[in-house]
């Protein structure tokens, strides 16, 4: 490795831990911000609602109980689940790539879940009371059905933000301490130096992190994959056509990566633009995000084939029935829009002219998050309206407060993420210099 | 390893190479004349400098099976309890059904491992310590990429200030400097 490459590399490197410091871009940052307190105002405005008119100011209605609640706490943790594989499963593979977006995709974790998690607590009816779901001893005595989905939910969704809050922090400990240290000024000398505990880089240090960091991502992954299996198996729970069938599991897990990929392509795309990181985020990561994009994509459409020939082979009426809600009934836009906008534009992923084109990936991604919503809402809608009970059929409408709602969760989700990215390192820079000595050029890192 | 006591009047002698390499050929040099109590430091983790300084541990790798036992064991425990302790019998389902006690269990198993690994690999290193002698050093800064420091801790056997001082010039550093000890309390 030339000593030119090499300071040219550390010097790109540098540029990320100075970013939280001096922030170069402020007017587009603050637009978005402007915008993101926007939709947070929208979230207070309609949560309040909720609390002090109850859920029925939703549309939800027995039989449509999960509406937009539920498919957007899946819609949501699913998005959350490619950060975790994206930093995981590529650091255990070696893949040193993955240090270029591990960071912020891990970021959008973290807040795609409190989203998540902020759903069925909301959807609880008495939501101040969502705390009877933990086991706690309580003067009534009583304790949790842990036999209940709802409170495998609980234990899911809190290890899930646990672990990965944990994981997202120890993995930013030595960029913050690269932040304090060159941080002038008295205030960010301070909170940097407490957000990065005093770490300072011992080989000792170094040596246990590498195992507990090793450690957390193995853990991880099939941490993953039980949430979202989990929430498949909560649906089959219930005795409702269309929920049962075997792939539900995989083909949840695979369209959360889906989505999730989605989103991070999005991100990647808009970061690299807006923070000038063109170094870091090269060509080459969004032809590989544009890959994994395809493939779980693909795997996705295998679920959606395979639940449609389970359903005819299975040949029980009531589940050929829904089958066909969801091809020609009320709420056949949702299956064709998520059929339609979630593997159409995927095909163009094959062409590597597109994959490396920024603004073509991030519209792909668009269209794949617009369209794996259509589908979590489809999976609802579809079966819930018209159940075995042909007494109990009826129609679910939307209200403004659900929509309200979501896009205040939008809020909640874009507000902490933009802050991230104004006050803390966006790209893991230790690991792009490690990854830099051990293969000798970032572009190859 | 333990710290020298704060009341000495140094705490070591601190010595900066511009290369990982260079670093690593000096933490063994250092301990081929016979020094035990030193630490090396790098902005970045590099494996041969653990190798080098004969670091070996398998500490937090315990800690975490242990962690992920007692989650397991608490996951199903607490199930098994409750469902004896309060009794839900719908539909001559059986009391201690353990395919829908897994899930919790799993879940449980997850976060005492996760939480075990981690919290133990901080305590392990002594964090959260928001002063060290160190800090003071004004060249000491992670922030540039190519700063790798090793120190030689004043409670080594064989630490004397001057000649210590003159091995590590030896070695070919940028830099030697004395890192006194703090006054902050520790």
């Amino acid at each position: 490795m030339s000593e030119k490459i090499r300071k040219r590399d550390a010097a790109a490197a540098e540029r990320i831990t100075r970013i939280p410091l001096k922030y170069p871009a402020p007017r587009a940052w603050w637009i978005c911000f402007a915008f993101s307190l926007l939709l947070l105002l929208s979230f207070a405005v309609s949560a309040a609602v909720l609390l002090i008119s109850g859920v029925g100011v939703w549309g939800n209605n027995i039989p449509v109980n999960w509406g937009l609640a539920i498919a957007n706490y899946i819609w949501f943790l699913g998005i959350g689940h490619a950060g975790t594989l994206i930093s995981a499963m590529l650091l255990l593979l070696g893949a040193h790539w993955r240090n270029s977006l591990n960071r912020f995709a891990e970021a959008m974790t973290l807040f795609a879940v409190i989203c998540a998690g902020l759903y069925p607590i909301l959807h609880l009816g008495r939501p101040w009371f969502f705390y009877w779901i933990a086991p706690y001893p309580n003067t009534m005595t009583i304790s949790p059905q842990f036999k209940s989905p709802l409170s495998w939910d609980f234990f899911a969704v809190l290890t899930y933000l646990t672990v990965s809050i944990l994981f997202w922090y120890i993995g930013i400990i030595p960029d913050l301490a690269a932040v304090r240290d060159r941080a002038k000024r008295r205030w960010q000398q301070v909170i940097y130096g407490l957000a990065a505990l005093g770490w300072r880089g011992s080989a000792r240090h170094w040596a246990r992190w590498n195992q507990a960091y090793r450690l957390t991502a193995a853990i991880a992954i099939p941490l993953v994959v039980s949430v979202h299996s989990e929430i498949s198996l909560l649906f089959a729970a219930g005795p409702i056509p269309g929920w049962t069938s075997t792939v539900f599991p995989p083909y949840f897990v695979l369209g959360a990566a889906f989505s999730g990929f989605a989103v991070v392509a999005m991100i990647a795309v808009v970061l690299r633009h807006a923070l000038g990181l063109g170094m870091l985020v090269t060509d080459r990561h969004l032809d590989l995000l544009g890959r994994f994009l395809l493939a779980t994509g693909l795997m996705t459409a295998y679920g959606y084939v395979a639940e449609a020939f389970d359903s005819l082979y299975g040949g029980e009426l009531q589940d050929v029935g829904t089958l066909m809600d969801r091809l020609v009934g009320a709420y056949a836009f949702s299956y064709w829009g998520a059929v339609i906008l979630n593997f159409l534009p995927l095909q163009l992923l094959w062409f590597e002219s597109v994959r490396r084109q920024p603004l073509m990936l991030f519209l792909i991604g668009l269209s794949v998050t617009i369209g794996m919503w259509f589908e979590r809402y489809m999976l609802l809608t579809t079966s819930l309206y018209r159940d075995y009970l042909v007494s109990s059929w009826g129609q679910y409408h939307t209200s403004v407060w659900e929509w309200g709602l979501y896009a205040g969760m939008l809020g909640v989700f874009l507000t902490p993420f933009l802050l991230f990215v104004r006050f803390l390192p966006v790209i893991s820079t230790f690991e792009v210099e490690e990854a830099l000595r051990e293969t000798g050029d970032l572009r190859h890192a | 390893m333990r710290e020298p006591r704060p009341g000495g009047d140094l705490f070591g002698l601190l010595a900066e190479f511009d290369r990982p390499e260079r670093l690593v050929e000096a933490v063994k040099r250092a301990r081929k004349a016979g020094f035990t109590a030193m630490e090396a430091y790098s902005p970045y983790p590099v494996e041969e400098l653990t190798e080098a300084l004969g670091f070996e541990e398998n500490i937090v790798p315990w800690l975490t099976l242990a962690g992920g036992i007692f989650g397991a064991a608490l996951g199903y425990g607490l199930q098994l309890y409750t469902n004896y302790a309060y009794p839900i019998e719908i539909g001559g389902r059986p009391l201690y059904p353990w395919q829908s006690f897994m899930l919790i269990t799993f879940e449980l198993t997850v976060l005492f491992a996760v939480l075990s690994a981690i919290f133990g690999m901080l305590l392990l290193n002594r964090l959260p310590r928001l002063h060290h002698p160190l800090f003071d050093i004004e060249a000491f800064q992670l922030g540039q990429s190519d700063k790798f420091f090793l120190i030689i801790l004043s409670n080594d056997e064989r630490f004397h200030s001057k000649r210590t001082r003159t091995f590590l010039d030896m070695l070919d550093p940028v830099r030697v400097e004395a890192v006194e000890h703090t006054e902050q309390p520790e």
